[in-house]
């Protein structure tokens, strides 16, 4: 069963984290993805750019409406997803706890409905 | 033997009740879908129905209705009738396969399922009365007072959620039992709570199962031990608790409920549900001593108030600090902002009509606030007796 864990978190830029931060926080990231990979259990991971960087696109009426932002402006911002291929939400719940994110921000856990294989839904 | 109609469906009704949670939960737990176990038993029932005016009732009610269930969920695309049934079925045991104890905790795998952190706190008593004890949803919601389509619809969507976010059927290990417990102990407290005044035998059981399946869970004991001892003094009509006499009390549950508070242990610093056992205790030594013993009730109250400082045990703290330092005294330590709390009007008239202060507001309040019939006629009843004149009752 795959689920996406989704981080959700205020984005700091990396003047107001500070180097020691930064680096504090990346050597978590590793050894977290370091630790769900040997565990045999990640699928994919990745870490988004800040949502200033976002460009929402929706088509209304055939006409193309771009905008510069993120889709919702909250204080809180989805910053990475990773997904992972585990038994139970009980197995879920015990990698999002193990999260570095989870300590600075809140990890939702969402099952995955269902993937992409070769291009094909599965 | 030829059974009559209401034979069988007494028969089949007291099979599906006994065992109601651990078929659910060993239909379910395989695929984690509720509502299709559910629903698979509801037909395994109405079979029994058909067939046991006939063939008599199978020496194994229980098993003869999981085969007859897992036979419909496995033949769904196949008419019911087609599924094969013959006279033998009633010595073929589907429940050989699994030993007494796997069987409990196919149920205690059940009751975590139900008050699972991922499952919205209101819908885990509910889901707990529904799956377990087999209550139907227009009872649970008539005990909750909300719409039957609500409580429904809540029902639904909390069993949707197990099957799709895939909640597991697992007893938690050591490691995140302490964190899990808590909200399984509440659910099933609150199951004794609702069916009190229809069954509570069966939410007692439920409570006395789970600590006996846990084995040295304090908290577990504990919750057995309260439900147990207020099982013990229950009476058909609402009477005060220290206007009861113990007489009228089931001696054998009260013994029992004492056992259980005995297998806490003292290992750590008790917990709410073993100092609401112990406070039951307390009361529930009237019997021996002729007496309540009001200060180790305060002791108790003080030690609850530290661990779970719930509205109604601040009430109840009052009530007994009015019958040891008189009414007064009961009056000043009720809490404030409990207007709306029936308990509340309920002790602050009894504390006032105590101190021979005018207590019919007061009365009146609670008896409007309860929605218990019985409560208020007494309570009505306590009005006409508080207009009487009288003067102030000196605490023992």
């Amino acid at each position: 069963m795959r689920y996406t864990l989704l981080f959700h978190y205020q984005e700091l830029t990396t003047d107001e984290l500070g180097p020691e931060m930064l680096a504090e926080g990346q050597r978590a990231m590793s050894s977290y993805a370091a630790t769900l990979h040997a565990a045999g259990v990640l699928v994919s991971g990745e870490v988004l750019h800040p949502s200033e960087l976002s460009t929402t696109v929706r088509v209304r009426d055939g006409s193309t409406q771009v905008q510069d932002g993120p889709f919702a402006d909250t204080k809180e911002q989805l910053a990475g997803t990773i997904v992972i291929d585990v038994p139970d939400l009980d197995a879920a719940i015990e990698w999002a706890r193990q999260a570095p994110q989870a300590q600075w921000g809140t990890v939702e856990i969402r099952p995955v409905g269902t993937h992409l294989v070769d291009g094909v839904w599965s | 033997m030829e059974l009559s109609r209401d034979e069988a469906r007494a028969a089949a009704e007291r099979a599906a009740r006994a065992s109601y949670g651990k078929l659910v939960a060993l239909l379910a737990a395989p695929a984690g879908d509720l509502a299709q176990a559910e629903d698979a038993l509801a037909g395994a029932f109405e079979q029994a129905l058909r067939r046991w005016p006939e063939t008599g009732v199978p020496a194994n009610p229980a098993g003869w209705l999981l085969t007859v269930a897992r036979n419909r969920r496995r033949d769904e695309w196949r008419k019911p009738a087609a599924v094969p049934l013959g006279e033998d079925s009633a010595s073929l045991d589907p429940l050989a396969d699994h030993d007494p104890y796997a069987i409990g905790d196919k149920r205690l795998e059940l009751l975590f399922v139900c008050a699972h952190p991922a499952i919205d706190q209101a819908a885990r008593t509910p889901l707990m009365l529904q799956t377990v004890l087999g209550f139907e949803a227009a009872e649970i919601a008539r005990a909750y007072a909300v719409p039957p389509a609500t409580m429904a619809q809540r029902l639904v969507r909390a069993k949707k959620r197990i099957k799709q976010a895939r909640i597991p059927f697992t007893v938690p290990d050591r490691r995140i039992m302490p964190e899990r417990l808590p909200a399984v102990l509440e659910a099933v407290y609150g199951c004794a709570a609702i069916a009190w005044r229809g069954d509570p035998g069966e939410a007692q059981y439920l409570a006395v199962t789970l600590a006996a399946l846990l084995g040295d869970e304090a908290e577990a004991w504990g919750l057995a031990a309260l439900t147990t001892l207020m099982l013990a003094r229950r009476r058909p009509s609402f009477v005060p608790l220290d206007e009861q006499d113990p007489a009228g009390w089931d001696a054998a549950l009260v013994d029992e409920g004492e056992a259980y508070l005995r297998r806490c242990g003292s290992a750590g610093p008790p917990g709410r549900f073993q100092l609401e056992a112990a406070i039951q205790a307390v009361h529930c030594d009237r019997r021996r001593t002729g007496v309540t013993d009001w200060a180790a009730l305060h002791t108790l109250y003080a030690a609850l108030l530290t661990v779970a400082p719930s509205l109604g045990a601040r009430v109840a703290a009052a009530t007994v600090v009015g019958r040891i330092e008189g009414p007064s005294a009961g009056l000043a330590a009720l809490p404030t902002g409990a207007e709306t709390f029936q308990p509340y009007w309920a002790a602050r008239a009894d504390l006032l009509a105590r101190a021979g202060r005018d207590a019919t507001a007061a009365y009146q309040k609670a008896a409007e606030l309860t929605d218990d019939p019985d409560v208020a006629a007494f309570l009505t009843a306590r009005i006409k007796a508080a207009k009487r004149p009288r003067g102030p009752k000196l605490p023992k």
